[in-house]
């Protein structure tokens, strides 16, 4: 599951790679698929690719806005907004215009922000907003974004719900007597000061969640986002991580 | 759930015999599918009329053990049923006494606490240097195997820093053996090794003078009277403790986690080498304070903030030991002087870390029993000499720097032994002299560097290579 990836190609190439080297066999894009980056067509059309073959895809805030949508955001993402805007073609458009807010599937939901409003793009950022989205969600599992860093929420045995701030390549076993909420993190901005990029792998059969950390071509990324004469910030968001 | 019992068969293994029955499990043989490892079944009491913790004691378990790499110090988890329909660990029986099959012996003579307690340290620190804390630690969950080595047993109330802790916040009293529980316990903390230490300690007060440190409280207002009062110096109750022991037992049972043993592995050290142990106050301690200073202390209580948690492995807290190995009768000056040097960069780098100055002399086998040198204390005293005359421009407080003089005939091998026994991080060894076009590392430096399980350092002084 990868979140946030903000048309950074390298970033989430190297997710993608490394989670087939883990042989990951189904995928879901958590929404922002673009903004902030330089390369919103080629990133769409890869997500396209593998929502063809049955990946779950769906919008985010960002997404939303190049749409049109009204959205409220900082003057770096509006000016990298009206650029993106540019860019995109008739095809990529039809693609981000027929992206749902939720997807959800048995046990789990799938959603960009918060299932109790996915449409208000709420920032979980405490065990009782984390809460109200698993309720809202109503499954065993609730995977989204929009917070950049990766973080696990799970309701106790008595209903409260808890945060624990997950290690790297640790799987983590979650049982579905419980109820989890993963923000998987940002595969294409990470701000908590590591410039590698979050994923996060489900294991459904064994109910393990394991959250990574990738390295990726950072240098790259912030080049082209300088070269496309976005905001200097974003090109030095993705060298710096934060 | 009630039909459980022996001859039963779930999800293909068969119960044997009923081992133990519990208030949160039951615990049964397993005589059926025949495997490499002898197997047991324990089965979590749920359902109408059980406590909640019973369940998630059951989760605990089976992810602190589900993340144990396989170790001689904890049993290996082989399988475990849906806590839904089927709920059961199947986990490796562990052949052994229980401390708790000494307690009828207690007081125990000072050797054998040694052995105990040092076998119990190098379990633990094997725990904590996996990032997991027992928080459970009683003579009950303590086996050991015919050849010493101690494992813990009955992961059902750890925590393991980098998963999820099921038990952090839903219980509202301090769960655990009230008896041994740390003060930090007391207050609901939950991650810090040093709570196993405090526990440790309660354990070897225990062995020592045949009482519990604090009694059994009964009560929540008697289970917080440890943060205040200190238990009756051991050798108040059972004389023949000697000081070092009793310095010992008291630095793990202080109430700030900060002014107890860093690590277990340091307790393992200072119960094998007791003439080491570093005497304080505590060592000399007659009597509990007077009830002057027991008044203000209970103020102080009040406001009593626990240490904070140390951080997990990534970032390494477990104190480090580097050893220094120096060649008995070096008189290489500027040798001697680039293994302080090195020695410096390497306290500089690790403010936690702690040094052993080591050296290796022939057995006493080999001595003629003249003079001096000729006696093995003679001999024994002189290196240590040597050591500390080595060492004292370091300036470094005792419990930071330990003296070691090995006897053994061949070095090489008693070093790699001294680095393996004592988990050693790092080793800091003079270059051996060359004396030609030879390149490869030789004699007992190019042996260490083959066989140590650590890093070695090869020092040599500028201009003589």
């Amino acid at each position: 599951m990868f979140a946030d990836i903000h048309s950074n190609l390298e970033a989430i190439s190297a997710c993608l790679a490394h989670a087939q080297t883990l042989r990951a066999d189904r995928f879901a894009f958590l929404g922002d698929l673009i903004g902030y980056g330089a390369d919103p067509v080629a990133v769409l059309d890869l997500i396209e690719g593998y929502a063809a073959k049955g990946a779950v895809v769906v919008l985010g805030n960002h997404d939303a806005a190049v749409l049109g949508r009204a959205a409220d955001l900082n003057p770096n993402a509006q000016a990298a907004i009206a650029w993106t805007q540019e860019q995109l073609g008739a095809t990529q458009r039809a693609f981000l215009q027929a992206l749902p807010l939720t997807v959800r599937e048995g046990n789990t939901l799938f959603v960009h922000a918060s299932a109790a409003a996915p449409e208000q793009w709420v920032y979980i950022t405490n065990p009782a907003q984390a809460d109200a989205s698993i309720q809202a969600g109503g499954t065993n599992y609730v995977f989204c974004g929009h917070v950049h860093e990766q973080q696990l929420y799970f309701r106790g045995a008595d209903g409260r719900p808890t945060s624990f701030l997950p290690v790297s390549d640790t799987p983590i076993p979650a049982t579905k007597q419980r109820q989890w909420l993963a923000i998987v993190g940002s595969a294409g901005q990470p701000r908590d000061r590591n410039n590698a990029a979050c994923y996060v792998l489900f294991d459904s059969e064994r109910e393990r969640l394991t959250f990574y950390r990738v390295p990726y071509d950072h240098r790259s990324a912030a080049m082209k986002v300088r070269a496309a004469g976005l905001p200097e910030r974003l090109a030095l968001r993705l060298e710096r991580g934060a | 759930m009630t039909s459980i019992g022996p001859g039963c068969e779930i999800d293909g293994f068969r119960l044997g015999e009923l081992i133990h029955a519990g208030s949160m499990a039951s615990v049964y043989h397993l005589i059926g599918p025949r495997g490499p490892l002898p197997l047991i079944m324990k089965i979590p009491r749920l359902g109408p009329g059980e406590r909640a913790v019973n369940v998630i004691s059951f989760e605990v378990c089976r992810m602190v053990l589900g993340a144990l790499a396989q170790g001689p110090h904890h049993p290996t988890l082989v399988a475990y049923g849906d806590v839904e329909s089927t709920p059961y660990l199947v986990i490796q029986y562990i052949e052994g006494a229980r401390l708790s099959d000494y307690l009828p012996r207690v007081p125990l003579p000072p050797d054998e606490i040694r052995r105990l307690g040092s076998a119990l340290a190098i379990a633990l620190h094997d725990l904590h240097r996996q990032d997991v804390v027992h928080l459970d630690l009683k003579p009950t969950n303590i086996i050991y195997r015919a050849t010493g080595e101690a494992v813990l047993v009955d992961f059902g109330l750890a925590h393991h820093s980098h998963l999820p802790d099921l038990l952090a916040e839903e219980l509202r009293f301090p769960v655990g053996n009230w008896v041994y529980m740390s003060p930090e316990q007391v207050l609901g903390v939950r991650c810090d090794p040093r709570s196993d230490i405090f526990a440790l300690g309660g354990i070897l007060y225990e062995l020592a003078t045949g009482y519990l440190p604090f009694g059994r409280p009964r009560s929540s207002a008697e289970l917080r009277k440890r943060l205040y009062r200190e238990p009756v110096p051991p050798r108040a109750i059972a004389p023949a403790t000697p000081e070092w022991l009793q310095e010992t037992i008291l630095r793990c049972l202080e109430v700030d986690a900060r002014q107890r043993y860093a690590s277990a592995e340091q307790i393992a050290l200072d119960l094998t080498n007791p003439a080491a142990v570093a005497l304080t106050e505590r060592a000399s301690r007659r009597r509990r304070a007077g009830w002057w200073t027991l008044a203000r202390r209970r103020l102080q209580a009040l406001r009593f903030e626990p240490a904070p948690c140390p951080p997990p492995s990534r970032q390494p807290h477990v104190a480090r030991v580097a050893v220094v190995a120096i060649a008995p009768r070096e008189r290489n000056e500027a040798l001697l002087e680039a293994l302080r040097g090195a020695v410096r960069s390497v306290l500089a780098a690790d403010l936690g870390c702690r040094i052993a100055c080591v050296t290796v002399v022939p057995s006493a086998a080999a001595l003629n029993g003249e003079g001096e040198e000729g006696t093995a204390t003679g001999r024994y005293i002189k290196r240590l000499v040597e050591l500390r005359h080595w060492a004292r421009s370091l300036d470094l407080p005792e419990e930071r720097l330990t003296y070691h003089v090995l006897e053994a005939d061949r070095p090489a091998v008693a070093l790699v032994d001294y680095v393996k026994m004592n988990d050693v991080d790092q080793v800091l060894i003079g270059a051996p002299r060359s004396g030609g076009p030879v390149r490869l590392l030789t004699g007992v430096c190019g042996q260490v560097v083959a066989d140590a399980p650590c890093s070695v350092s090869v020092v040599r002084a500028r201009g003589q290579g």
